[in-house]
């Protein structure tokens, strides 16, 4: 279970929040909302340890995550605002270097499964330069279909520039995710996608 | 470590192999500022050694600070970084293999490809066989020093420039002591000395080095 006790964020002297306090118990999804600079991408990042938070403190299974870092992150599935791929290799090899920097075993069948999934058939070996924004989207989210070993997805708008279809098969890898017992942090602009009962929202206001 | 150092450093050297144009831009420098020297200052063989060494030294030091914008500026931009960043796995694997694929794609072919220039400079051989010597130790500094400066500067505004202020002077050393050790032999001295004290640099930048750049990076991203 992670928990946030009291978490403050300042970014060039300017207070984002504080006091932001939550906890999220296997098998549940928090939505971080808020207007434009309220500082959802700084909660991540913090929550991901790229950040340390201004006050606070963060506990994963009661353990403080400050200090133990490497630890932490191994349990992590992060998919930040920029894709992390290279335009110069294809989908398939950015999704081997991901699944090997996380330390996912995955033969090449389950790759080509996984992009399949994600609609990528038949440009799975394109270089990713040639492709739309969806599509390299897509392709960045194509190791959420091979993560199920991490716990904890932190995600910063997944479904931006994806189509309605695409938006469908990531809210079931998320669903099906949460259902086997994972958590999951996420932004995003389109609410209805992530109704789903019990799902936390924290509000950063802005 | 092993497992990341290997990944990282097949990714990079994939990534140059793809971009041949990169690496070409680095080894064309060399060549043109090597060989513009001589046609500059007239063929007199004898002022021709006399500045050889530090001329082809010089260009290979100015070739290696060409591609180290890019060492982890591209992987910044894109967002792999910060994976890497929050990967399973150890951050110093990371920045060791993309320190190594920096230097075989930079160093290693400055290093393979100066004796050819040497020639122009009329340098004997075993002023040459010195002078690979020297760069096959040098360089290797040249890329782990300039992988902290990098990492240092990475976002910043007017990082190119920021960069080489910050890594020239650590270079100085190595300069000194590369031509040094093939002056030295040029002029029939042992050049045992200089080359060990370039080992010495290395010995002492392969441990450092890498620490300085992981908590750069780390800096960078907070």
């Amino acid at each position: 279970m992670l928990k946030a006790d009291s978490l403050a964020c300042e970014r060039g002297g300017r207070l984002l929040f504080r006091d932001l306090g939550f906890a999220l118990p296997p098998g549940t999804l928090l939505r971080v909302a808020g207007a434009k600079g309220a500082g959802k991408t700084s909660l991540l990042r913090i929550l991901c340890g790229l950040a340390t938070p201004a006050a606070g403190t963060l506990t994963w299974a009661d353990e403080d995550i400050a200090g133990q870092r490497e630890a932490w992150t191994r349990r992590l599935a992060w998919i930040g605002h920029a894709n992390g791929l290279k335009d110069d290799l294809s989908a398939d090899e950015n999704l081997a270097f991901a699944l090997r920097l996380a330390g996912i075993a995955a033969t090449p069948a389950a790759r080509a499964a996984a992009l399949a999934r994600l609609g990528l058939e038949g440009r799975a070996h394109l270089p990713t330069r040639v492709l739309s924004q969806g599509q390299k989207r897509r392709a960045a989210l194509a190791r959420l279909a091979l993560s199920a070993s991490a716990p904890l997805w932190i995600l910063d708008e997944p479904l931006a520039a994806l189509d309605v279809e695409a938006v469908g098969t990531v809210t079931a890898l998320i669903g099906a995710h949460l259902a086997a017992g994972g958590s999951a942090v996420l932004t995003t602009h389109q609410d209805a996608a992530f109704d789903a009962p019990g799902a936390q929202r924290v509000d950063l206001g802005g | 470590m092993l497992e990341a150092f290997a990944a990282v450093l097949a990714r990079d050297l994939r990534l140059a192999f793809r971009r041949k144009g990169d690496v070409a831009q680095v080894l064309v420098f060399f060549v043109i500022v090597a060989s513009l020297f001589p046609l500059g200052t007239g063929a007199e063989p004898n002022q021709l050694r006399a500045i050889g060494p530090g001329v082809v030294w010089v260009a290979a030091l100015l070739a290696a600070m060409l591609s180290l914008n890019r060492l982890f500026a591209s992987d910044h931009a894109d967002g792999s970084l910060e994976q890497m960043l929050i990967g399973a796995q150890p951050l110093g694997g990371i920045v060791a293999g993309k320190i190594s694929a920096h230097w075989l794609v930079s160093g290693l072919p400055l290093t393979l490809i100066a004796p050819v220039l040497g020639v122009q400079y009329d340098l004997p051989a075993e002023a040459l066989g010195v002078l690979v010597l020297s760069l096959a130790l040098g360089t290797p500094v040249l890329s782990l020093i300039g992988a902290v400066g990098a990492a240092l500067t990475l976002g910043a505004r007017g990082a190119a420039v920021l960069l080489a202020l910050l890594v020239l002077p650590l270079y100085v050393p190595v300069l000194v002591f590369g031509a040094g050790a093939v002056t030295a032999a040029l002029i029939g001295m042992p050049s045992q000395a200089h080359l060990s004290l370039l080992g010495a640099f290395l010995a002492f930048s392969l441990v450092f080095a890498p620490l300085a750049t992981c908590a750069a990076l780390r800096i960078a991203h907070d």
